[in-house]
């Protein structure tokens, strides 16, 4: 700014002024946090301190590490069943509210969705702990009804772990696609099926495309959270399988070796923004027509 | 063209949606310690012991004043993001915008960690006053999502009528803008104060020793014994947030009602 007086009163300055108690506060509790990661993240471990020595070593010992290799298959191969089954299984429901519903009954669909949600996280989780075991809610019940003899054992697995998951994200996935699929235009299907489409070529010739949008948003806002879940693999997986989260906590807390447990949180976030970006870059085509 | 498979399919997607806190009730009135079929009776033994525990009402306490300051601090940070986004254009705007609301994408562990990391070097100590930190930087974007819709809404004529009529911009924002988003700001208490009471990592490793709601649901969860407790301390907090969801709806409808908006349906 050149002449200081010009700036104070235009738009830009009143803009400036009404969001900085918001992003003074974002950047101090978390850009300086992340920023403060990533340096731990190649600083040096030493004995109860954090010796300001700069090295790579921390992302070689994280990279190589094969209890860490193992951990970040297993999350991402969590977070990946979880995804696809989570979006392909919310698709109709969104298609449903959306295409045949009355309008005036969207709201109260939409509602019953999210209901389930918004009560304790921790005990959601810990519910499908109480109705997969051997001895649980849902074998007790088989059984007692008859319909099977011998218990299917879920409990302390991985397979409890993405069933759980599915569960828990279920509305991040349902509302964004409903939302893609409510701005797509009637009278496109209509012209589709005028023009000798059957109903199920429009939509996938059509409806798929326009709600690509809504799928993808989907896609990243289930898999983020999820890659991260700290609760899940405790009381679901027994702590027999942990994730990310799990072995950030164990590294800086309990062996306090903050250097490798920052390189090893930079080395998720990297690759979370990789697999979102790649996810985005393969629907670009898709992610350019809605807009 | 309804199509009946695909109602079929949806309500039994909502039967497994909703398979888990329907047990809870069932469970939390049943007169055994093991959480498994057959039923052996009905009792409310478990409410009386959740009402009793004199641990878990110092958590609650802990909680509401952690939900409390949390759901009032976000939401004042969200009227002003949001009604900076909306309504100026300035130098910056995308990437601030973008790093108040990077929480919704980023794994919460990463946050609390870099979070706990810092404070513990700056010899911040723990407390409910860390939790609070954390909790509002987690419900800010939620905040500022809800404002942005209220603050969309407005119609900017109304604003500039008042201007010609003759009100400064203070006195404006109270008596044209405040009472019109009024219900947006209500909605965003509402959730941001359901979300904080809700959140887990971060309260689990921003607290000190004192327990919050979810860290000591968390911690009881270990003994079989408390398993029955839990589901009735479950079933209350269900009751509770479906009211305070309703709540919820509620004023963000009456808000949509006010401005004249068309109900684009549900939170988020």
């Amino acid at each position: 700014m050149s002449e200081p007086r010009r700036f104070w009163g235009t738009e830009a300055a009143s803009g400036l002024a009404l969001i900085s108690p918001t992003a003074i506060y974002a950047i101090l509790l978390l850009a300086a946090p992340l920023a403060t990661t990533l340096l731990y993240s190649v600083f040096t471990d030493g004995y109860l301190v954090v010796e300001p020595t700069l090295t790579g070593q921390n992302y070689v010992d994280a990279w190589t590490n094969p209890v860490v290799q193992s951990v970040m298959m297993r999350s991402l191969m969590v977070s990946m069943l979880v995804t696809a089954a989570t979006v392909i299984l919310a698709y109709p429901v969104a298609y449903f509210v959306s295409f045949n519903i009355a309008p005036d009954k969207k709201g109260l669909w939409l509602f019953l969705i999210t209901i389930p949600f918004w009560t304790s996280y921790v005990i959601r989780v810990f519910m499908w702990n109480v109705m997969l075991g051997r001895t649980g809610v849902i074998n007790s019940a088989l059984i007692g009804s008859g319909v099977i003899d011998t218990p299917f054992d879920l409990s302390f697995s991985v397979q409890a772990m993405v069933v759980t998951l599915a569960h828990a994200y279920a509305p991040f996935a349902i509302l964004p696609i409903y939302v893609a699929l409510e701005k797509i235009d009637r009278s496109l299907l209509e012209a589709g099926q005028d023009l000798g489409e059957t109903r199920w070529t429009t939509f996938l010739r059509v409806t798929l495309p326009l709600s690509m949008s809504g799928v993808v948003a989907a896609v990243l806002i289930v898999f983020i959270p999820v890659i991260g879940d700290y609760v899940t693999p405790n009381l679901v997986g027994g702590g027999k399988f942990p994730m990310i989260a799990n072995i950030i906590e164990k590294l800086m807390l309990k062996s306090d070796n903050r250097p490798l447990g920052s390189a090893i949180a930079a080395s998720a976030m990297l690759i979370v923004a990789l697999v979102s970006l790649l996810f985005i870059f393969l629907n670009r085509r898709y992610l350019r027509a809605t807009k | 063209m309804k199509i009946p498979s695909l109602r079929i399919y949806t309500i039994a997607y909502l039967v497994f949606l909703y398979t888990p806190i329907v047990i809870l009730p069932i469970f939390a009135f049943n007169n055994a310690t093991v959480i498994a079929f057959p039923l052996r009776g009905f009792t409310t033994e478990w409410f009386v012991a959740v009402w009793n525990d004199a641990e878990l009402h110092g958590a609650l306490i802990n909680s509401l004043i952690v939900a409390g300051s949390t759901s009032v601090l976000s939401t004042a940070f969200g009227v002003f993001a949001a009604r900076a986004s909306t309504r100026y254009s300035f130098p910056g705007k995308g990437p601030l915008m973008g790093l108040i609301m990077l929480p919704m994408v980023l794994p919460e562990m990463i946050m609390a960690m870099a979070l706990l990391v810092v404070l513990l070097s700056l010899g911040v100590k723990l407390s409910l006053f860390t939790v609070i930190l954390g909790h509002v930087l987690v419900c800010t974007p939620f905040s500022v999502a809800i404002l942005t819709s209220a603050f969309q809404s407005l119609d900017k004529s109304l604003e500039e009528a008042a201007y010609d009529l003759g009100e400064g911009p203070v006195s404006t924002f109270r008596l044209v803008i405040l009472p019109l988003v009024l219900p947006g700001i209500i909605s965003s208490m509402l959730i941001t104060f359901t979300i904080s009471l809700d959140e887990f990592i971060i309260s689990n490793f921003l607290k000190s020793g004192e327990e919050l709601l979810s860290t000591y649901i968390y911690s009881k969860l270990r003994f079989p014994k408390y398993v029955p407790n839990i589901m009735a301390l479950g079933t209350i907090l269900v009751v509770i947030s479906i009211t305070l969801l309703a709540l919820a709806e509620f004023f963000r409808r009456r808000g949509l009602a006010k401005t004249g908006a068309k109900d684009s349906g549900g939170f988020v």
